[in-house]
């Protein structure tokens, strides 16, 4: 029978010929992956082997990863109390996986897996994250589950339960025009979609213009999918992944590559015309609350934020810094910049789009999760106004319910920088 | 077959986010005897009243589509099931769904609900019956595979009995 993409990634995880939509599975797990809230994992992990008499002993020390990036360095005694039981943990059983806070293998963890080349094209992925769907951009199956769920995973090496989802195909074709990104692309999907339009699907992208995309680009699209809440957003890998795995995370793959077969059964199929697109904006306080940017008139913005998993990467940095420099971020602005993890802060570094930025009067911050989620740094105040390369918007994420978040690509931000208000890139000269 | 007669407390629109229901600023907090206190936090009235026991278990928040979209994060779901609160509404969020099922909050997919503050509801196994208004709204039904789960007690026990399984001689 024809299978989707996720469909064929989960036959060969559940040693099946076939599966198909709607049936529930049991598959494998290749990669596990968590952040801080491991140490609620590892608090669930231990409730399940109480009382049994069975050594603690998760299934394989391998296939777990665990990388500290939402609140770090800690930002209170209560986060530091917590990373230091997860460090017990990881060397109690051998976690070879963990990236702690450290400047040479840092960063925000939908970042540290592919360029450590942890995500391998066709593997079943899961993390305590909802944009785990990230990994998707690599041709996996990926998505976010909970903190019980993963103890069950630890345990057992199998996630329960996986529906299969159906899956709705993306077809994008055409050239973006300057200035128009793969977060534009995938802001005008998910406005197009609404945030439950892909509740319990997967998105396959497909076209030309995936063709012609970098990875980077892939993983802006496959970790936003899930705010038109899709299970897993996926590109096929291609030969773009092998370079990609190779010059970039310094892994040769010379497995299969999954594709999906032509007469695949899709819920819905969606084509893109990538050359009519503008710059994108989501406007508080949902994503899918999402205009071109010629319907924006005037906003005024207090700061601006570039960075996260979502575009933090060194396109992203390279995009701001080219309409930055030499340029001044407006007075009454405050710029912060948060690459996505270490490894890409010391590339932009080197290729001077740091020392650019902070000329500009940006400040350029630790690889972490940062004011994404409004834990730690860059909280608002009453009133303000953030615009942000992020992923979401929604009322408080950034730390104050008082506040507004907009949404839009690294070029976006950076020429608003400058003006202080939502400002179209392609008219800065 | 009446599974609880419940009141109406609160009644939410489309969208609810994770970060609504446990703002991100909370998650240094994290085992469920603890999450409770942040509750809806930024809904300073409900949160008072929860915390005031004001609001007695098995009271019911209708909600609409996409209820527990955004983040994984479990505090969602832990802080809710502090009150022994039952979310029913036109939908919810895929993970958040799981959630609840593995920690035993009491969701049900309920997606012509038709409710207001103070009514009061039957919730039974395939239906909802508002008897202030006198009308009935058919529930999906959990699938089954979930439905062992929620059998077992939770994930927790669930899993533990199939490590157990693994240990035969033990
Ligand atoms: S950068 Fe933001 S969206 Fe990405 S993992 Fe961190 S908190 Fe989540």
């Amino acid at each position: 029978m024809a299978m989707t993409l996720v469909e064929k990634i989960l036959a060969k995880a559940t040693g099946q010929p076939s599966v198909k939509a709607g049936d529930v599975l049991e598959p494998k797990v290749d990669l596990a992956m968590s952040h801080e809230n491991a140490a609620l994992v590892i608090n669930q992990f231990t409730e399940i082997y109480k009382d049994t008499g069975i050594p603690l002993k998760v299934w394989d020390p391998s296939k777990i990863a665990i990388i500290l990036d939402h609140r770090v360095p800690a930002e209170s005694s209560k986060t530091a109390t917590n990373q230091k039981k997860i460090r017990d943990f990881v060397g109690k059983q051998g976690i070879t996986k963990f990236h702690d806070i450290r400047g040479d293998e840092g960063g925000i963890c939908h970042q540290v897996l592919p360029e450590n080349g942890y995500v391998i094209p066709g593997s079943v992925i899961v993390g305590t994250d909802s944009h785990t769907t990230s990994h998707g951009a690599l041709g996996t199956f990926a998505f976010g589950i909970g903190a019980t769920e993963m103890a069950s995973v630890w345990t057992l090496g199998t996630v329960l339960n996986v529906d299969v989802p159906g899956t709705i195909k993306v077809n994008v074709n055409g050239k973006f025009s300057s200035g128009i990104y793969p977060k534009d692309l995938i802001l005008y999907l998910i406005g197009k979609l609404t945030a439950e339009g892909a509740n319990f699907k997967v998105l396959e992208f497909h076209g030309e213009t995936i063709k012609n995309m970098s990875t980077s680009g892939r993983l802006t699209l496959s970790n936003m999918s899930v705010e038109a809440g899709a299970t897993s957003g996926i590109v096929p890998a291609d030969e773009e992944t092998l370079r990609y795995l190779l010059e970039e995370a310094f892994v040769g793959y010379k497995g299969e590559l999954l594709k999906p077969d032509i007469d695949a059964k899709y819920d819905r199929v969606i084509e893109i015309d990538a050359s009519s697109l503008s710059p994108q904006i989501a406007c508080p306080h949902t994503v899918d609350n999402v205009k071109p940017i010629s319907e924006i008139i005037n906003v005024k913005v207090n700061q601006i934020v570039i960075g996260s998993c979502t575009n933090g990467r060194l396109d992203d940095l390279a995009a701001a810094a080219k309409i930055l420099k030499g340029k001044k971020v407006a007075r009454d602005v405050r710029m912060l910049v948060f690459p996505a993890s270490w490894r890409i802060y010391k590339e932009a570094l080197k290729q001077g789009y740091i020392a650019d930025l902070m000329d500009a009067g940006a400040v350029i911050m630790n690889s972490n999760c940062g004011c994404c989620l409004g834990v730690h740094q860059g909280a608002l105040a009453d009133g303000d106004v953030s615009l942000a390369t992020t992923n979401r918007n929604f009322k408080g994420r950034m730390g104050n319910p008082n506040s507004e978040v907009y949404l839009c690509s690294a070029a976006v931000a950076a020429a608003s920088a400058i003006t202080g208000i939502i400002t179209d890139p392609r008219g800065v000269k | 077959m009446l599974l609880h007669t419940s009141k109406v407390v609160a009644l939410m629109p489309n969208d609810i986010s994770t970060d609504i229901i446990y703002p991100g600023r909370f998650m240094a907090t994290v085992l469920p005897t603890e999450t409770p206190q942040y509750c809806f936090a930024d809904m300073v009235e409900l949160n008072n009243r929860l915390k005031n026991k004001e609001i007695p278990p098995n009271s019911v928040i209708v909600a609409g589509a996409n209820f527990g979209c955004g983040s994984s994060r479990e505090q969602a779901v832990s802080t809710i099931k502090g009150y022994e609160l039952i979310i029913v509404a036109k939908g919810f969020a895929r993970i958040f769904l799981q959630n609840s099922v593995n920690l035993g909050l009491k969701t049900v997919v309920c997606p012509t609900i038709e409710a207001d503050e103070g009514d009061e509801l039957e919730i039974q196994q395939d239906s909802v019956v508002n008897v202030t208004k006198g009308k009935s709204f058919p529930v999906e039904p959990l699938p089954k595979a979930r439905q062992a789960i929620v059998d077992a007690g939770g994930l927790i026990a669930y899993t533990r009995k199939r490590l157990l399984e693994k240990y035969p001689n033990r």
